[in-house]
């Protein structure tokens, strides 16, 4: 092992229950904000959120009409895949069961896309059935645009980079195709529970 | 340049803290003893590795703040609030502890007194460091190239280095300061934010093609950067170094 | 402007890690838009990996991730890359 720093612990959480931590990973209590791009910046009145690929009719909200569907609050612990992790995080957000309400598609996988060209894939059935969040407010507040504001996918029960930063929509698809991140060494699934970080572990 | 040009993969080692120089308040420069360095160009910085015995670790990069001398290594370093190395270089580290870094690192941003001038340094804060850096070799050199350096703090009790700055104005050294928070009673020099008009008036005229070392938090840089262009020098002369959102 | 946004010569210690010589001198164009210029001047984001961007265009210039045992890179933003050996 490398030489240990005396007295070196970093800024990390104490007395955190460890079946709350996945492998590998050290609770923080602050928000790194970390990127692959300059923060986009989108107003309101340009903003929408679409569905769209293998279903009968794409579909499309503006900002008001996402705002009109029903929301909730959720609390989840979130891990990034550079170690970080943050427990009872809370959001306020539309269950992406909501936005699929009635979709009848026989794809099987799901493409997150981004301002600024950012994608993440998913199979469909890891974002339905309460997994997954498109989510404007966190701790009360409006989503920060470093933070992934307006909006932002939430997906906790993957890494952190499976949850998009400014999304604009999901794209369904009959084939997984591999996003921004996971064509080039990250994972394909993503579980932090089986620390699937990087391809081929 | 093909002679200098580091071959080989960086390795980290462990070096031995040798001295400590309180400079403010929150800055401290701590003196390294690296086994074997082979020397550094002013303006590289060397990566420094914590471990703690859980094997968590964190890594963080701090310019060299010391001409070349032998395997001595200094480094500057501001005490960041909520910082998670800074305080423990600053606070736990004494003398005769070691720590692992790697270096030296960096061909881009460096400066060394036969590439010649006339020379601008432009500091945000905690961006002194290399630019010191640059001063001390030049100094140590003998060299007299034309160089001036404009140096952006908070307050006077932020600035680092000034009794030595002082010490090595002259022979074709200038240096000048704005304190953009708070001046000390009789302050007669520049007090407010690095603009065009400040550097318009400190910085050679573009005909005489000065290189530009820039450095400190990214807004700072960006907006040095951009002045510097708008007052028609020349973009590839401007070389920046940006600390991130706090500047290091 | 992007605060969180650093130079190239932030990443020159993993660049050279990976590369075993110094690339914030190397010149690199940018396959997007053709601008030529050193590595050590592009834009540089850290998240999950390095994602290195052109400084005119933004685009992708290339996108390094490191584990403790291999290095996926990325660089086919990158038309062509000059290095002084």
């Amino acid at each position: 092992m490398a030489f240990v720093s005396r007295g070196f612990r970093g800024r990390r959480a104490a007395d955190v229950d460890p079946a709350r931590v996945p492998p590998g990973q050290y609770v923080t209590a602050d928000f790194p904000v970390l990127s692959a791009g300059p923060t986009p910046h989108t107003s309101l009145e340009l903003w929408d959120f679409s569905i769209i690929g293998e279903l009968e009719e794409p579909r499309r909200w503006t900002w008001e009409e996402f705002r009109a569907l029903p929301s909730e609050e959720i609390t989840r612990d979130i891990h990034c895949v550079t170690k970080w992790s943050k427990l009872d995080t809370v959001w306020q957000g539309v269950s992406v069961d909501t936005l699929l309400a009635g979709i009848e598609t026989s794809a099987e996988y799901v493409t997150q896309y981004s301002d600024g060209g950012y994608t993440t894939n998913l199979p469909l059935e890891d974002i339905t059935a309460g997994k997954a969040w498109v989510v404007f407010a966190y701790e009360g507040e409006p989503l920060a645009p470093e933070h992934g504001g307006p909006a932002r996918m939430l997906v906790p029960h993957h890494y952190f980079w499976k949850s998009a930063k400014w999304v604009r929509g999901l794209r369904l698809q009959s084939t997984d195709e591999p996003g921004f991140r996971e064509t080039n060494g990250y994972h394909n699934h993503g579980d932090p529970w089986q620390e699937q970080r990087y391809s081929g572990d | 340049m093909a002679g200098t040009a580091l071959l080989g993969r960086l390795t980290w080692q462990l070096a031995e803290l040798v001295e400590v120089v309180v400079e403010t308040p929150v800055v401290k420069t701590l003196v390294f003893d690296v086994p074997g360095w082979p020397g550094h160009r002013a303006g590289q910085h060397v990566d420094v590795r914590l471990t703690a015995e859980d094997s968590y670790q964190a890594e963080r990069s701090y310019s060299i703040a010391s001409a070349p001398d032998s395997t001595r290594v200094a480094l500057t370093i501001q005490r960041l609030e909520d910082g998670e190395v800074s305080p423990y270089l600053t606070d736990e580290l004494r003398p005769g502890d070691k720590i692992e870094l790697r270096g030296p690192i960096g061909g881009y941003f460096v400066w060394e007194p036969s590439e010649g001038g006339p020379l601008m340094l432009v500091a945000g804060g905690s961006g002194i460091v290399p630019l010191m850096a640059m001063i001390r070799t030049r100094a140590a050199a003998g060299n007299d190239t034309e160089t001036r350096l404009l140096y952006s703090a908070r307050s006077e009790d932020d600035l680092i280095y000034r009794d030595e700055l002082e010490a090595l104005s002259g022979n074709g050294l200038t240096v000048a300061y704005t304190l953009t928070d708070l001046q000390p009673p009789g302050w007669t020099s520049y007090a407010r934010r690095v603009d065009a008009e400040m550097l318009a008036e400190v910085a050679p005229r573009p005909a005489e093609q000065p290189r530009f070392f820039t450095c400190g938090p990214t807004p700072f840089v960006e907006a040095v950067a951009e002045a510097l262009v708008r007052l028609g020098h020349e973009p590839r002369a401007i070389k920046t170094e940006r600390f991130g959102p706090t500047g290091g | 402007m992007d605060e969180l946004m650093l130079d190239g010569n932030a990443v020159a210690g993993l660049l050279q890690e990976v590369f075993a010589v110094e690339m914030t001198t190397a010149v690199g164009t940018c396959a997007s838009c053709g601008a030529a210029g050193p590595i050590g001047a592009v834009h540089v984001y850290r998240g999950a990996g390095i994602v290195l961007r052109c400084p005119h265009c933004d685009n992708v210039l290339a996108k390094i991730v490191k584990s403790d045992s291999r290095v996926w890179i990325d660089s086919t933003g990158i038309l062509t890359l000059e290095v002084s050996v």
